[in-house]
């Protein structure tokens, strides 16, 4: 059985995975990895079944020490990964050996990382997920965050993946402010159109107040018609609910599933992976788009994980260069190889 | 008194690319939250490609879809027509879900508090309270917990003034003239007056949640021997909670 140990968690160390769903009827909130794009890459990368559970750590990495040998793959923020004290890659798979040490830096860039293993961990799924879910203490490895002394098992004992990487040109760029696009709504006749001018044009801060369940941001106070409570009805991740006193909170995967605060907007789904990023004092501001418009993102989103899928399977050995050529305002990737 | 509570117009609203929201009124009424039930079982009956799950409140349903399958447009029509035919479809009556509760001692501290603030006796908050049947107007805020409506403001009493830290799981309460049961054990400043020993939230069962939104719940009382039998019964996966349909015990 393949095993690894954890040294020290970093502030925050949990098992995630795609999300739990069917259950929020029942006020059991969706949970899953905040940043969607970086989870399902690390899985990509490893050739894993896509719902594997992963490690998902806030500004600073655990310290891990293998036991076995495997493959892992480390995506999201910059996190400068050590293998035994020297730098390895992210994006791109790790080859792993007994007493190997793995370990970060605080993180440079983003706010979340991802730590993938070859063939999954080992955890039981609760109400059909293996997310941790910390308020309901279910899920991931005893329904808590890791600790140290942890030893967590994976799955596949005889799998070892072929080497792997993201190609550069789809690498995400982490920075301190993030344009969203948001659709308005449910509740945005609970604002004065000043009020929602506001929101549209003012520029917003990440709060310290900023975790899994949602973000409070600092800003241009948004103005009500007459107050911010409405009767309690469905959230989701992404609504920006705005209570009284005008300064919006942006609800994100551990969110409840009702809440009792007007909601301007909700920020698309493609875009929470941004969200997922940015950290206390990054800035955010907010496009409006339609409701057809928001769901073209999400279709060309789609797609685009398909294609890069498809190209992360095929690069297997490839020795190629990749280059990215614009032709008439379509891009096209160009692969060039030498004989 | 001539207030209307459920619109005219039914309004879509969107809810992000990937939810919408169909809302029938703006007050907590039990014609309201009764229209969302049937909506909700209708748009279940219906089984529409694309439809993920339904989060139904007081008075809207938010519905999670995956736009690959439906768009925002399509769907809206989808429920305009399923609405409008809404009489016509086979709707199960409402069940009545029997909570079987120890109240007063340790596990209900507060129970002289509630009788004492209403100027009556332990005895009479136990008859009222047990008397009502409550409607789970919905599901939220912690795992399996119910949102009941329709408590007797005879034993209406104030939050506590200071919260506990811990309250266990199953403790029944009354904040305002709310009553409630917490499915886990959480802080809180419910007025605590007795203790249910059957699971509302289990995350390891095969039904992990008991209630559904637009049922009922009525309470029972029963004795310390009782409470612990059916505590046994829980543990040992063999207790079988008693529910019958709302309108049958009237007749």
């Amino acid at each position: 059985m393949k095993q690894f140990e954890i040294l020290s968690p970093g502030p925050l160390t949990l098992i995630q995975d795609y999300g739990r769903y069917g259950y929020q009827k029942s006020g059991v909130p969706v949970s899953g990895s905040m940043d969607s794009f970086s989870y399902k890459i690390s899985n990509i990368l490893l050739e894993n079944n896509e719902d594997e559970g992963v490690l998902e750590f806030t500004m600073l990495g655990p310290k891990i020490k293998f036991r076995s040998q495997c493959t892992i793959a480390i995506t999201g923020g910059e996190s400068s990964p050590k293998l035994n004290g020297k730098p390895v890659p992210l994006w791109e798979t790790i080859r792993v050996s007994p007493q190997d040490e793995l370990s970060f830096g605080i993180m440079t860039k983003g706010c979340r990382g991802y730590i993938a293993f070859a063939g999954g961990i080992d955890v039981p799924k609760v109400m059909g997920s293996r997310s941790t879910y910390m308020k309901g203490k279910i899920g991931g490895f005893e329904g808590r965050q890791l600790k140290a002394g942890d030893i967590l098992k994976l799955k596949n004992s005889e799998f070892f993946p072929e080497d792997k990487k993201l190609p550069q040109n789809y690498i995400p760029l982490y920075s301190n402010h993030y344009e969203l696009n948001v659709i308005l709504g449910p509740q945005d006749d609970y604002f004065t159109s000043a009020g929602i001018d506001t929101f549209l044009s003012g520029e917003y801060t990440v709060t310290n107040e900023c975790d899994r369940m949602g973000i409070r941001l600092e800003g241009d106070e948004i103005e009500h018609v007459s107050g911010g409570d409405i009767l309690s009805d469905g959230i989701v991740p992404g609504s920006i609910q705005v209570p009284g006193q005008g300064k919006p909170i942006i609800m994100m995967a551990d969110c409840q599933t009702t809440g009792g605060y007007a909601k301007i907007a909700t920020v698309v789904s493609s875009d929470l992976k941004k969200l997922a990023q940015a950290k206390p004092g990054d800035t955010l501001s907010f496009k409006k788009v339609t409701v057809e418009q928001g769901q073209k993102i999400f279709k060309e989103n789609i797609k685009l994980m398909e294609r890069i899928k498809s190209e992360i399977s095929l690069k297997k050995d490839s020795s190629g260069t990749t280059f990215r050529v614009s032709v008439n305002s379509k891009i096209y990737n160009i692969e060039v190889f030498e004989l | 008194m001539g207030v209307i509570k459920i619109y005219k117009e039914t309004r879509y609203m969107s809810s992000g690319d990937r939810a919408l929201v169909i809302e029938f009124g703006n007050k907590i009424s039990e014609e309201v939250n009764s229209k969302v039930r049937s909506m909700t079982i209708a748009i279940e009956k219906e089984g529409i490609e694309g439809v993920i799950e339904i989060t139904p409140t007081y008075r809207s349903l938010t519905v999670h879809y995956d736009p690959m399958n439906i768009s925002y447009s399509s769907l809206i029509e989808h429920f305009e027509s399923l609405e409008n035919k809404l009489g016509k479809i086979d709707i199960p009556l409402p069940e009545i879900i029997e909570i079987p509760t120890f109240y007063g001692g340790d596990q209900g501290p507060d129970i002289a508090n509630v009788a004492q603030h209403n100027a009556i006796s332990v005895d009479e908050v136990i008859n009222i309270h047990t008397s009502k049947e409550y409607l789970i107007y919905m599901l939220g805020f912690t795992p399996g917990f119910p949102y009941l409506g329709g408590m007797d403001e005879k034993i209406a009493t104030p939050r506590l003034e200071t919260p506990r830290t811990k309250i266990k799981k199953g403790s029944v309460g009354i904040a305002g003239s709310q009553t409630g049961i917490y499915p886990t054990e959480s802080p809180g400043g419910w007025q605590i007056i007795g203790k249910t020993p059957v699971d509302l939230y289990n995350a390891y069962s095969d039904s992990p949640i008991l209630l559904d939104s637009g049922n009922y719940i009525k309470f029972v009382p029963v004795n310390w021997d009782e409470y612990k039998k059916i505590e046994k019964a829980v543990k040992e996966n063999r207790y079988k909670i008693k529910k019958y349909p709302k309108e049958e015990r009237l007749i």
